[in-house]
Formats: C-alpha cells, sequence, structure tokens
C-alpha cells in the first residue's frame, strides 16, 4: 500500500505539470493553430535558468524564479516575433519544421552555455517530509499542486473576464472578425506565445528540484505536455488538467507496476491510440467541417 | 435525369442550410442553380460532390445511389466539379495540373511508373498529348510550362475547366465560373460552357451573374434560405414573383 | 536537346562521378564518409518522397531505418539466416509495419501527423533500447556479418562504397522516374490541394499510405546496409534526434528535389565532421539552418543551384 501510495503521489505531481505544459500548448494553438514544437524548450529555460540563478549566482528563491520566467518570456516573443510572425500564412508544414528548428536551435544554446550535465535544483521548502494524517508528502509536491492549481484558477479568470483574455479567445474563434472589430490579431499572437513560454517555464522551475534539469530534458517533458492535451483536448482547459492527471497516474502505476523502462511508451501510445480513436480529446468538442 | 438529388438536408450544429431541397438535372442540359447569398448553394454542391454529408436525403447519378460517395469515387463514375476560389495544384506547371485530370483514365502503378515500363512510357506520352489538347480547348496551351499559381486569375480559372475535363465527366459542377471575370472572359467563359454541353457533357453551375445564367441555362433552380423556391426557364424564373421578392428581400 | 534528355544526362554525369570516385581517391576516411552519405542519401530520397513531394511529415523516420538494422542484425547473428535474404525480410517487415501504421496514422494532418509520426518513432527507440535480450539494449549489438556476394566479402571501403552507392543511385533513380509519372502528380496535387486532388478522382488517404510504405521500405535497406557496414548497432543512431536530422536533410537540401536530398544528405554528413573542432555546436547549426532555409529559401539549397546554374547557361549563350 505504501507503494501503491507514492506512485500515485508521483503520478498525480508529475500529471500536474504535464497539464501545466499542455496548457502551454493550447494557448498557443487556439490562438494561431500552431502546435509550438517548441513549447518544452521553454520547460528546460525554466528550470536551467532558475538552477543558474539560485545556484551559480547564489540569488534569493523568489527573485530566481522571477527573473527565470521573464526570460523565458523574452525568447518566448522573440521566438514568435522572428520566426513564426515572417511566416504567417504559411503552410502547416513549414511552420512544424520552423518550430522544431526553433526548439533545436534553443536546446543547443541551453547546451552551449550551461553544458550536458544533469543537476538538481534545491528544492523550494527543504527536503523534510510533511506528514499529513499518516502520510508522508514532500514539501514540492505542495508546492506543484499549489502552483497548478493558482495557474488553471488565474489562467480561468483571465480568458473569461478580461478584456485581453477575451479578445484572445475571439482571436481563436474567428481572426478575422477579431480584427475587424478592432482587435489586434498580431499583439493577441505575440501575448499568447508569452504567456505560454510563462507557463511552461514556471512548470520547468517547480518539477526540477524533483525530476532533476539539463539541456535536454524539454523534448520529454513537451511531448508528455502534448499527450496532456490532447488526451483532453484542445479546446478544454480542465480537461487538459484531467489529462494531464491521467497520464501522470498511468505513467506512474505503469512504472511501478510492470517496468520503468517502458514508462515513456505509455504516454506515445495513449498519444496514437487517441489520436486515432478519439481526436477531439476524451473531454473536448468535435470540431465542425469545414473545407 | 443524369442526376437527381432527394430530399437533402443538411444542418450544421442549430444552423439547418438546406432543408429538405430536391432537384433534378436532364441529361445533357445546362442547369443554373441561383439564389441569394446564404441560400446554400455551395453547400450542396459540396453534398452532391462528396465534401460534406448530409443530415439526410440522397443522390443519384443515372439512378444509381451515390449518397455518402467519396469525391475520389464520384470522379471516378465522371462527376466532377471546380471550385468557387479556384483550386489549382499551385505549384505544378499548368500542363502537369491537366495531366492530373486524367487519373482516373489511367493506371500504370508504383511499379511500372519507377521502372518505366514501355506500357507506362506509352500511357504518359498520351496523358500528355491529351492534356495539351484540353489546354488548347480553353486556349491555354500557350502557357503549358507556366507555374499554375503564375497564371492570371481569369486563366486560372480556364485552367480548372481544362483540368475538369480532362477527367472526360459525364457532369460538371461549376461553382461561380465567372466570379472575378471581366465581361470579356465572361462572354469566353459563355462560348466555352457551350460546347462543352456540344460534347454530351452535362452542366451544373452555380452562379450569380444573371446575364451569364439567363443567356445559356436551360433551367433554372432557385434556392432560397436553404429552400428550393421554385425551378423553370429562364423566362419562367424571371417572371416568378416569389423569386422576384427573395432577391429584393421583401416577404 | 529536350528536357528529358538534358535530365538524363545530368544524371549519367552524377552516376558516374559517383562511381568513380574510388579510382581517384583511396583514402579510407573519406571513403568511409562517402558511404555514409550514400546511406542518409538514401533516407533522404525515402523521406521526401513522403515529405517534399506528398507534404506528409513524419518525424518517426528513424525507427524504420532502425527496423532494418536491427531486423538485419539480430536475424543474421543469431539465426544465421542468409544476410541478402534479412534485407529483403527486413525491409518488407517495415514496409508492413509502415502500411498497418499508415492507415490511422495518416487520417491525421499536419501538426497532429508529427506529433502522430514522433510519438510512433518514440515508442520504437523505447523497443530498440529495452528488448535486451534481442537488440542488446542501449549497448547495442556488435559481431553483424559484413555481406558477401561469390568470393567478394564487404568488409572495405572500396567494396562498401559500391555496394551503397550502387544501391543509392538506384533507388534515387526509380525515385526520380516515379516523381515524374502520373503517381508523382498525384503526390504532389495532394500537397498542394488535397481537396482538388481528390475531386480528380486520386485517393488521397490511400495514396500517401502507399508512399509511407515505399518510405519505409527504403528506410529499411538503408538500416540494413548501415548494419552490415559497420557490424555494430546500437539505438541512439534510431532516436527522434535522427528523425529531427532526416527532416533537416531533406529541408536543407530542398522539398521535393531528389538530387536535393543528396545534397541535403551530403551536407549535413559532413558538417559534423569539420565541425568536430567544435565539438557540440552541430545542434545549434542544425537549428539555424532548419529555420534560415526555411524563412528565405524554402525550396532548399538546391533551388539555388538551379538558378545559378540557369545564370550561367544564360551567359555562355549570351556570348
Amino acid at each position: 500500500m505504501d507503494n501503491l501510495y507514492q506512485y500515485l503521489l508521483t503520478g498525480l505531481s508529475n500529471g500536474a505539470i504535464y497539464a501545466l505544459i499542455g496548457f502551454g500548448f493550447a494557448i498557443i494553438h487556439n490562438a494561431t493553430g500552431i502546435i509550438n514544437f517548441a513549447q518544452g524548450e521553454f520547460v528546460m529555460l525554466g528550470g536551467m535558468l532558475a538552477l543558474f540563478f539560485l545556484v551559480f549566482c547564489g540569488f534569493p528563491l523568489a527573485p530566481s524564479i522571477i527573473l527565470s520566467i521573464l526570460i523565458a518570456t523574452v525568447v518566448g516573443i522573440i521566438f514568435e516575433r522572428l520566426a513564426i510572425r515572417p511566416l504567417k500564412n504559411a503552410k502547416p508544414i513549414r511552420l512544424i519544421i520552423i518550430t522544431i528548428g526553433a526548439s533545436i536551435f534553443i536546446r543547443g544554446a541551453a547546451m552551449l552555455i550551461w553544458g550536458k550535465d544533469t543537476h538538481a535544483l534545491p528544492a523550494f521548502s527543504g527536503n523534510d517530509p510533511l506528514y499529513i494524517a499518516g502520510a508522508t508528502i514532500m514539501p514540492q509536491h505542495l508546492w506543484i499542486f499549489a502552483v497548478t492549481i493558482l495557474v488553471i484558477f488565474s489562467s480561468r479568470l483571465f480568458f473569461n473576464h478580461t478584456i485581453i483574455g477575451k479578445a484572445m479567445r475571439a482571436c481563436a474563434y474567428n481572426a478575422q472578425a477579431a480584427s475587424l472589430v478592432g482587435i489586434d490579431v498580431r499583439i493577441m499572437v505575440m501575448l499568447s506565445f508569452s504567456i505560454s513560454a510563462a507557463i511552461g517555464s514556471l512548470a520547468g522551475i517547480i518539477i526540477a528540484p524533483l525530476t532533476m534539469t539539463s539541456y535536454d530534458v524539454g523534448i520529454m517533458l513537451g511531448l508528455k505536455g502534448f499527450c496532456a492535451v490532447i488526451i483532453g483536448g484542445m479546446s478544454s482547459g480542465l480537461g487538459t488538467v484531467m489529462g494531464g492527471l491521467l497520464l501522470g497516474l498511468l505513467e506512474a502505476l505503469g512504472a511501478g507496476f510492470i517496468s520503468a523502462g517502458y514508462k515513456d511508451a505509455i504516454a506515445f501510445i495513449i498519444l496514437l491510440l487517441i489520436l486515432f480513436f478519439r481526436p477531439e480529446g476524451l473531454f473536448g468538442k468535435k470540431e465542425t467541417e469545414r473545407v | 435525369m443524369i442526376l437527381k438529388v432527394a430530399n437533402i438536408t443538411k444542418a450544421f450544429g442549430g444552423l439547418t442550410a438546406l432543408d429538405d431541397v430536391s432537384l433534378g438535372v436532364a441529361t445533357g442540359s445546362i442547369t443554373g442553380i441561383i439564389g441569394p447569398n446564404g441560400a446554400g448553394k455551395t453547400t450542396l454542391f459540396n453534398i452532391i460532390t462528396g465534401l460534406y454529408t448530409q443530415t439526410s436525403g440522397e443522390v443519384y447519378l443515372e439512378n444509381k445511389k451515390i449518397s455518402f460517395f467519396s469525391p475520389e469515387a464520384l470522379a471516378a463514375l465522371g462527376l466532377v466539379r471546380t471550385f468557387q476560389n479556384v483550386e489549382l495544384f499551385g505549384q505544378m506547371t499548368v500542363l502537369e495540373n491537366v495531366m492530373v485530370g486524367s487519373h482516373t483514365k489511367s493506371s500504370s502503378g508504383f511499379l511500372s511508373c519507377a521502372f518505366k515500363f514501355p506500357r507506362q512510357i506509352k500511357e504518359e506520352k498520351l496523358i500528355r498529348e491529351k492534356s495539351m489538347r484540353w489546354l488548347e480547348f480553353t486556349d491555354l496551351d500557350d502557357h503549358a510550362e507556366m507555374r499554375a499559381d503564375n497564371l492570371p486569375f481569369g486563366k486560372s480559372r480556364l485552367l480548372e475547366i481544362s483540368r475538369a475535363m480532362a477527367l472526360e465527366p459525364r457532369v460538371i459542377l461549376m461553382d461561380e465560373p465567372a466570379a472575378g471575370l471581366n465581361s470579356r472572359e465572361t462572354l469566353q467563359l459563355a462560348k466555352l460552357i457551350r460546347q462543352i454541353k456540344e460534347l454530351g457533357i452535362t452542366v451544373v453551375l452555380v452562379e450569380h451573374d444573371m446575364d451569364l445564367v439567363m443567356d445559356i441555362c436551360e433551367t433554372i433552380v432557385v434556392l432560397n434560405l436553404g429552400k428550393k423556391l421554385t425551378q423553370g426557364t429562364p423566362r419562367e424564373i424571371q417572371e416568378n414573383p416569389a423569386v422576384i421578392s427573395a432577391y429584393l428581400g421583401v416577404s | 536537346m529536350t528536357k528529358e534528355k538534358r535530365q538524363i544526362f545530368v544524371f549519367l554525369i552524377f552516376a558516374l562521378v559517383l562511381l568513380t570516385i574510388p579510382f581517384l581517391l583511396r583514402e579510407s576516411y573519406l571513403l568511409n564518409v562517402l558511404v555514409f552519405i550514400g546511406i542518409h542519401t538514401m533516407l533522404a530520397v525515402a523521406l521526401n518522397l513522403l515529405l517534399g513531394y506528398a507534404g506528409q511529415i513524419s518525424l518517426g523516420h528513424a525507427a524504420f531505418f532502425g527496423i532494418g538494422a536491427y531486423m538485419s542484425g539480430i536475424l543474421t547473428t543469431r539465426f544465421a539466416l542468409d544476410p541478402w535474404l534479412v534485407i529483403i525480410l527486413a525491409a518488407l517487415s517495415a514496409a508492413a509495419i509502415a502500411f498497418i501504421i499508415g492507415f490511422p496514422i495518416l487520417k491525421l494532418k499536419g501538426h497532429y501527423l508529427a506529433m502522430a509520426t514522433l510519438g510512433f518513432g518514440i515508442i520504437f527507440y523505447i523497443i530498440f533500447n529495452e528488448t535486451v535480450g534481442w537488440t542488446g539494449g542501449p549497448s547495442g549489438l556488435s559481431g553483424i556479418p559484413n555481406l558477401q556476394i561469390g568470393g567478394i566479402i564487404f568488409d572495405n571501403d572500396i567494396c562498401n562504397y559500391y555496394l551503397v552507392w550502387i544501391i543509392t543511385i538506384a533507388v534515387m533513380l526509380l525515385s526520380i522516374n516515379l516523381s515524374q509519372s502520373r503517381i508523382g502528380r498525384a503526390l504532389r496535387a495532394v500537397h498542394d490541394s488535397e481537396v482538388a486532388a481528390r475531386v480528380m478522382g486520386i485517393n488521397a488517404w490511400v495514396l500517401k499510405v502507399q508512399i509511407f510504405t515505399i518510405s519505409a521500405f527504403i528506410s529499411a535497406i538503408a538500416g540494413s546496409l548501415y548494419a552490415h557496414t559497420m557490424t555494430f548497432v546500437s539505438p541512439t543512431s534510431f532516436g527522434f534526434n535522427f528523425s529531427v536530422e532526416l527532416v533537416t536533410m531533406v529541408v536543407v537540401g530542398g522539398l521535393g528535389s531528389i538530387y536535393g536530398s543528396f545534397l541535403g544528405a551530403a551536407i549535413l554528413t559532413v558538417l559534423p565532421e569539420f565541425l568536430r573542432v567544435f565539438e557540440d555546436f552541430d545542434i545549434i547549426i542544425y537549428g539555424l539552418m532548419l529555420i534560415l532555409i526555411n524563412m528565405f529559401m524554402p525550396g532548399g539549397l538546391i533551388s539555388g543551384f538551379q538558378l545559378l546554374a540557369q545564370k550561367v547557361a544564360l551567359k555562355i549563350k549570351g556570348k
């Protein structure tokens, strides 16, 4: 039973991270129709930057986190400005290739700057387990759950109750109509990239103390996040959270009871099954047909 | 009747784009489908050509039920269409575009294409010659080696017709073939459509240019707000008060 | 000269130059690099048929390369089957897998297709790593025999060079033929406008599955040749990074150009050799190349070469 509990806890906290990353995918996809293959690199940047400021520069925790998110966001904006905007009306295949190119570039740059080593980020509130109702839990898990809930709720507020959030949703629905009512679509696209980069890097920062970080963690984390959002359906924010948690749990249980080596395969088998049989996601709505 | 549409209804979510529409197209005729914007003309075309699936109702081609057939299956049966916004293969040459039209009329497989079997070489030559003839048909033979997306708009409409003709269809559906054409080009189009009819091919067109429709169509179907308003000769349509009020927006 | 004759002429020169290289160049290191260029060319051509012609991306093509390599490795070392027979078996197996997976996967479009093929590739990468009993796991599989015909054993650079390049040149020729036939036109039609292609009677879905299958078949042959020339395989050669590298070759060389695939393969094979001096720079340079070529030269480097050739031809004519 102890093991099971540990698996569930690991599963849920990883799942929360996947959900956050998936959320980043959905924000860009809903604003532009692009699936940003560089999404995982923002996650990596979050972890590596936080490590850099916290451990190498010796900054305190809060400024390190804020600085890391800021820099990752700026990278997201530069990426949108230099690579995405000039290709606005290109075919998907060119957009896919360009985001792949960007992801390799960011990864390569991170490797040149910080090297190939794997590092552990110190946990935010130490490594002493907490005992709650007879169960142990690491403080970092609590951080992850708290941050995830906070992000999901505040983005719900943002998209449903602020003018800018509503404008972004309008762009997702119909960019042309949005621009007719005076919304600057280009700014909204840029905003989607910056929010997405910020959330991605935040996810990378809070997971780094548990899973270690290095220049190449972005690939897998990005893919898992994508898997979460596909399970949940691009159109559903809550669905993404459910998708992330479901994936995290299945992975943890699979790793614990079947084989750790095949753990990563679980995500991709689920991904393929969902894409084949229910591409709108388990919680999403079917898109109406268009020619 | 070569083409029959029976009780087609199409709903997009809560919106009913077509409501119980039935119509017949006489073999060898030129039939026009007209109606104000939003009448459901293009939706009807998309259903007939297999791009949309109807909510209910059937489509028949020479008494064969073709409801829910895929576009490629319909092409093999000799039903082809052109598009309102012109869908060319932009990165291919003008001639190659027409050659694609011969796809269903040729049969060389992967192996014979890769190894250039004699039969394939012969077939390829034949496709090329036939395609050149279809380019001559629309006066595009001078542009054969040009990239299709470099063609001026008027000519790209003609190329789309050449390509459709290369399929040697029995029925050709044209979605607003005159849209974007100047008056000289429209006259040329009218002549071309008559020539197509003379080849024994049935033409169905959706069109907003009333002069063109009244000039070339034998039968006209009027759609309004997803329903069939009436069907008749151009003269009957012009004199029908319901049609006039539909266009003027008076009810 | 007609267009067709000129094409044949260009191809003959190309083939002739490649086949005479070993007479002029005896240095083993360079021949080795050229063998790799050959294998990469085969892979790039295979992917180009799918990506450049049909316009369908695959981010998991390294899996087919790996299936070829591992099947050759496993069946020859453990079951002592005839290597030539195994090459055909491996290619057919990869093609069968591609065919089966192709139907559901090629229903997907654009970004979703990219993610699905990526997932497929990673699943195979994990299988290569985890089925230790068969593949040797991360430490790899060694002792794969060299190929031989009659008395000739393909265990030296010159033999391997001819083995790989004769097959590569054949693959290129067949691909060029295919690309200029009704099937090549149908593929490009699907690329430009799938709706219009279908209205013209092309069954886009089946056609995509067919070209995916052929592409897997060729990739597996390249994998088998790789296994027999290297005599050692390990999973790192067949991971996500290599799939991306293949896409880079095709894009850098030129989407929809068979010679472009050769050019891309050559550049991406030679580049790391040069960059060895500044180790670790290759990733960042691949990324930059992908971005820059995609933005400023969508036709790839080969289109630049063609423009140059036209200009030179005009100048000569002018004189």
